[in-house]
């Protein structure tokens, strides 16, 4: 689909094919981006058709959008996944550029009208994986309701794609973390009462 | 599996397939005795007793189920009077890299003073090669159609459970019955089922005698045997074989040799295609396995064990030796043994019993190319029986398959099938849907539908040799529409099936005259009713098949033709001429705007999809329906076994993009590399092929081992051919990929645009990764196969 311009009615065509899929195996669809709610209104629309077809959703956020949108749009959606990343303010905006107080707010506010929310940790090796920050994002969401955190470990598959647009990857020479350390973040985030997955 | 079985398992898979000479010698010895002083049927059921009666008897050292079609494992006899090889043609068996024979000095001196002399010119093969018209020898040659039965004979059924409750002193009875019912006086075929029914006597006594033979050898080998242990299995090996095949089996052990003298009496009496097998064994062995655990005369690891010496008793038997086209379309030592598992029961309930799944432990331990496999995946099987097969697919070995019990029943039906004889029934061979016990379905040919399409595209001139083969349709500068093309193919279509029955026609009848089986129609109904031979109709139901193959390579090129001639107009037919007649040399820029920019099958594209459906459609109105010499009809079948790629070498250049001689797509998957889309578009469109209307279809699927790695692999899976099977899916199986076929992809990433790989917590096709990922995804598959 890269690079190729469609109407709402053409993207429900397109994912009514899968229906017989999506009845077999329980699944839905997932609307990810880049970032759909940059594209609100016509995700809007799509997740009205599928509620109309009776098909799972699912959305897949980094949170970074206007309160309003997010919103707007919440009772359509059956199920967000939620990215979370850093839960201190300046390591955020070194990483991703942006602060996380928007991100944060919105999660708060999400949770108090959603049923459905997973929360995503990427977890990158030396830069989100220190206990500090996986203190602090468990005791923050053991405040909130949310259904369960999934641990999604790094990989650096993505740097083939750079080469290939021609891009600096500037992730270069960091690691996937170890089975064990892994196993260890979802030790230390259980004890916050969370219900943690990895890779789920 | 314990010691004795690894040891009988590693001596079948250790020893060279060789020629014994031995069936073809006792055979003419009978033939230049009785030939001319008694009827055809009885003149075979002599030379089935005499074979009986001085073949070599084998016991080998462990073994619990006795008999072999050769005197020993991995002897595998020929069949002069179906095909004489000729001394040359045992040089190139014993000579050739794959699927060789070893030939010695002897046999080769038997066969040149003794076999080649008298069956020269009286094979079945000679035969038909003799009666076939020029067009039809222009046809076979052109690679239109392969045909069957100019080397093995007509087979393609299954055994029922009749044996189990009937011994052949039974069937004896049955026989004598209905030759007392034979009305002399108003039935002018009275003298001919008198012959067939005297022929079935003559065989159910000379295979109850062949058992005889081994219980006297088991005695005498008793005697010698100064192990207790080996000397007590003998003599129980003696009890089973004096008490069936003449009566009905009283438990589990005398169950699988009565199957097994069945088999041996079979695939020695003829070489049938598909060398037979026990069809529903997890239905017909139940009982005898659940009175044994209750009685407590068997244990859960004495079944277990039998399974497997009875499992290793078909690797043994390799596919008799066959040559030139037979060889191009077949070339396997499979003999195509399929056993079925699961289904439903006649009453209609779930099928899946506790053996079901100690037949599954056996096929996850033995490994063994024969037999081959299969689960029959109904509504009413519960998730554990496609849980414990989906643990073996992922082995990658290629069993067991599955198949769609109730399509496959609705495909009976629709046949006019009783349901009770649909339910008992099931598919063998590869895809072949069948009522076991009760039907002849006989394969009869592949036919290349690529080929013909070629022929149309040409105004009847084969372009690979020049010559008029077909009709003249139309010159393709001439067609104005799509519609006038395809009008053209189903002339053509038209005229090359009609070639191909004629054929048929005088086939069938020199079987039925010539080669009865006597033997085999004893176990099939209604034979001794009918006073028939199973190959002259005597079966309840009678099917002829012609095989389809080529779908997804004829739709991708009509596919062609129609978008980028007549719709996008971005060539005409005259330089699609040149380009294909050129094999695209010269043209790449052509080549990449078809294989690249064409609507193409296996992407749930409909203007792709109802083209295949315009031609499955045209090839079914063709041949569906039309009768056949045995009182039944012809049927479609859409599966290639290695045909397309025979099949492929006789066809030049086409318009999806393909070169000459390059294989064509295989049963009903996608031309290689066309899907793009991921499996779950290839399912939907292989399932807009109305599949009820075919007796079989099949659809391949390549992973590699870490998509389907855990319970959640597992589970895709599982939701995969749920999926299609509700769509109406016939059969799928799944190619788990190896490390080498990662390597070939690599070097050839055009031919495996399909490929999807896992790669870490997603899937992608190969050919976008790099190379440095692709090699480290290759050491992780090598590691993780091995």
């Amino acid at each position: 689909m890269i690079g190729k311009k469609l109407t709402t009615e053409e993207v429900i065509k397109e994912i009514e094919k899968d229906l017989v899929f999506y009845k077999e195996s329980g699944g839905g669809v997932t609307f990810s981006g880049g970032e759909p709610l940059g594209q609100s209104e016509f995700l809007e629309g799509l997740l009205s058709g599928c509620r109309k077809k009776k098909i799972h959703t699912a959305v897949d956020t980094s949170g970074y959008i206007s309160w309003e949108i997010l919103n707007k749009i919440s009772p359509k959606v059956d199920l967000f996944l939620y990215d979370l990343k850093l839960m201190d303010n300046e390591r955020h905006k070194k990483y991703t550029g942006e602060f996380n107080e928007l991100i944060l707010e919105n999660l708060k506010k999400l949770s108090s009208i959603h049923n459905n929310i997973l929360v995503r940790f990427p977890v990158i090796p030396g830069i989100n994986d220190d206990y500090q920050n996986i203190k602090e994002i468990g005791k923050f969401l053991s405040s909130l309701k949310i259904t369960q955190v999934s641990l999604l470990p790094y990989h650096y598959i993505g740097i083939d794609k750079y080469r290939r647009l021609g891009m600096t990857y500037r992730l270069a020479g960091i690691q996937s973390p170890s089975e064990e350390r892994l196993s260890e973040i979802s030790v230390i985030l259980s004890k916050f009462n969370l219900n943690v997955k990895l890779r789920g | 599996m314990n010691e004795r079985v690894k040891k009988l398992r590693q001596e079948s898979l250790n020893t060279q397939p060789y020629i014994s000479i031995q069936r073809a010698s006792l055979v003419t010895e009978a033939y230049k005795k009785y030939e001319g002083t008694v009827s055809i049927p009885v003149l075979r059921a002599l030379a089935f007793e005499h074979l009986m009666e001085n073949k070599n008897i084998c016991i080998g050292e462990g073994e619990l189920i006795v008999g072999e079609r050769g005197e020993l494992p991995q002897a595998t006899p020929t069949f002069p009077e179906l095909c004489c090889h000729s001394l040359e043609d045992l040089e190139l068996i014993n000579n050739r890299k794959k699927i060789s024979f070893k030939v010695n000095q002897e046999i080769k001196e038997i066969q040149k003073e003794k076999i080649i002399p008298y069956w020269k010119n009286r094979s079945i093969r000679s035969r038909i090669f003799k009666e076939m018209t020029p067009e039809w020898k222009e046809c076979y040659t052109a690679g239109i159609f392969t045909e069957f039965m100019e080397q093995r004979a007509p087979g393609h059924t299954v055994a029922d459970d009749k044996i189990y409750y009937k011994g052949f002193s039974n069937f004896i009875q049955d026989i004598e019955k209905s030759i007392q019912n034979i009305d002399y006086l108003n039935d002018f075929e009275a003298y001919d089922k008198q012959e067939e029914l005297k022929a079935m006597l003559i065989c159910a006594k000379a295979i109850i005698r062949f058992a005889e033979r081994y219980a006297e050898k088991a005695l005498e080998m008793a005697e010698g045997e100064k192990n207790p242990r080996r000397k007590k299995e003998l003599k129980k090996i003696a009890e089973v074989c004096l008490y069936v095949p003449a009566h009905p089996p009283r438990n589990f052990w005398e169950a699988l040799q009565m199957y097994w003298f069945v088999h041996i009496g079979v695939i020695g009496e003829l070489n049938t295609w598909d060398s037979f097998n026990p069809g529903r064994l997890d239905q017909h062995l139940y009982p005898f396995y659940k009175k044994g655990l209750e009685e407590e005369t068997l244990t859960w690891e004495k079944a277990k064990e039998l399974l497997e010496c009875f499992w290793i008793k078909f690797n043994n038997q390799p596919a008799p030796p066959k040559v030139g086209v037979t060889l191009a379309e077949s070339g396997t030592y499979t003999d195509f043994a399929n056993i079925n598992t699961g289904g439903l029961k006649v009453d209609g309930s779930d099928g899946v019993n506790d053996l079901t799944y100690l037949i599954l432990d056996v096929i996850d331990e033995m490994r063994l190319l024969q037999p081959s496999t299969n689960i029959q995946l109904s509504k009413k099987s519960p998730d554990r029986f496609l849980k414990r097969a989906g643990e073996i697919i992922r082995k990658g070995w290629g069993q067991p398959s599955v198949f769609n019990a109730e399509e496959v029943i609705e495909e009976m039906l629709r046949q006019g099938k009783s349901l009770e004889d649909a339910r008992c029934g099931g598919t063998s061979g590869c895809v072949e849907t069948g009522a076991f016990g009760k039907e002849s379905y006989i394969l009869t040919g592949y036919f290349n539908l690529v080929k013909v399409l070629e022929i149309t595209l040409n105004n009847g001139i084969d372009p690979q040799t020049g010559k008029k083969i077909g009709m003249e349709s139309g010159e393709l500068i001439q067609f104005n529409s799509f519609k006038e093309l395809l009008a053209a193919f189903k002339r053509q279509l038209h005229y090359f099936i009609d070639i191909k029955i004629r054929g048929n026609n005088i086939i069938e009848r020199l079987y039925a005259i010539h080669i009865p089986a006597p033997f085999l129609s004893i176990i099939i109904s209604d034979c001794i009713e009918k006073g028939k031979d199973y190959n002259a109709g005597g079966a309840r139901y009678n099917t002829d098949y012609i095989q389809g193959v080529g779908i997804g390579t004829i739709t991708d090129s009509l596919s062609a033709i129609k978008y980028h001639v007549f719709d996008q107009k971005n060539i005409n037919m005259k330089k699609l001429k040149e380009v294909l007649k050129n094999n695209f040399v010269g043209h790449e820029e052509v080549r990449q705007l078809f294989l690249n920019k064409t609507p193409r099958y296996g992407n749930d594209d409909d203007y792709a999809d109802d083209i295949m459906k315009l031609v499955f459609n045209a090839f079914y109105k063709e041949v569906n329906g039309r009768k056949n010499t045995k009182g039944g009809v012809y049927r479609i079948n859409m599966l290639p076994t290695t045909c397309h790629i025979y099949f492929g070498s006789v066809v030049g250049a086409t318009p999806d993009g393909r070169r000459e001689e390059q294989p064509l797509s295989e049963g009903i998957s996608p031309v290689q590399g066309a899907d793009r889309l991921g499996p779950t578009a290839v399912i939907k469109s292989a399932a807009k092929m109305d599949q009820v209307k075919t007796g079989g279809t099949l659809l391949n699927q390549k992973f590699t081992p870490q998509l389907l790695e855990g319970e959640k692999g597992i589970d895709s899976l599982a939701h995969l051919i749920k999926a299609y099977f509700k769509l109406g899916g016939h059969h799928i199986q799944f190619n788990v990929i190896s490390a080498d076929t990662l390597r070939a992809a690599q070097k050839e990433p055009e031919k495996y645009r399909n490929l999807i790989v896992r790669v870490a917590g997603y899937s992608d096709y190969f050919n976008n990764l790099s190379k440095t990922l692709q090699d480290e995804i290759i050491s992780r598959t090598e590691h993780q196969s091995c």
